[in-house]
């Protein structure tokens, strides 16, 4: 008896490979110059939970803005507009 | 290009004043009363005013509450001025705040030409929205 060795496996559907969405800098795009660290509610996207800044491999800030943004959230910190330390801040 | 080197050669033996655009937000104690916090703020402009600084703009946020507590305070009166200046004064302007206590924490900024950009457009816009609350009004 001959079995017969089926060694493709074939999908009904196509499998959904994830398409890696291409991550950009929202300044570069968007042409933002300055960023300001009086608005607190624009700066709250870049820090998690805790209120630590999020890295460029996640927000995918260009180094140049990444730089400013940093600084942005320093000087907000200091000024009691945005908290050191958090939980719970989103 | 010529000029530019004459002058930084030259820079330490005859002070050339630097200009510059600056931002300085302060916080005031929430203890203070209207007139004390008033009384505070004028007595910057005044100090500024008098050093030859011209006042740009100027913002009171009002009491506000802060993301942490300060000297054991958890609210604190903003006042914003935008003033442009010499360098130097930008030191005095700290140190006066430093000795006053009324002032417990305060921020002097250094505007390049996009921050000024901003401002200015966030100025405009903030006009542009009165006005029309304006003519609703009437």
């Amino acid at each position: 008896m001959a079995v017969q060795q089926n060694s493709e496996i074939r999908y009904l559907a196509p499998i959904a490979v994830d398409i890696k969405k291409k991550k950009y800098c929202r300044f570069k795009k968007a042409g933002i110059k300055y960023i300001d660290y009086k608005d607190a509610n624009f700066l709250l996207k870049f820090v998690n939970e805790q209120g630590k800044i999020l890295p460029r491999r996640i927000t995918g800030t260009s180094v140049k803005y990444q730089r400013k943004v940093a600084k942005a959230i320093k000087r907000a910190r200091h000024l009691a507009i945005m908290p050191y330390v958090a939980d719970l801040l989103k | 290009m010529l000029k530019r080197i004459i002058e930084n050669h030259y820079k330490h033996i005859k002070q050339i004043k630097m200009v510059r655009q600056y931002e300085t937000v302060f916080i005031m104690t929430p203890v203070l009363s209207d007139e004390q916090m008033k009384e505070t703020v004028s007595k910057f402009q005044d100090y500024l005013k008098n050093k030859g600084a011209e006042i740009v703009y100027e913002d009171h946020w009002g009491l506000r509450k802060m993301a942490y507590p300060i000297q054991k305070k958890s609210t604190g009166f903003y006042h914003l001025i935008e003033f442009k200046a010499d360098t130097q004064l930008v030191k005095d302007l700290e140190l006066e705040m430093k000795r006053d206590e009324k002032v417990i924490r305060f921020l002097t900024v250094a505007l390049d030409k996009h921050a000024v950009a901003y401002n200015e457009k966030k100025r405009r816009e903030k006009e542009a929205v009165k006005e029309t609350e304006g003519e609703k009004e009437n």
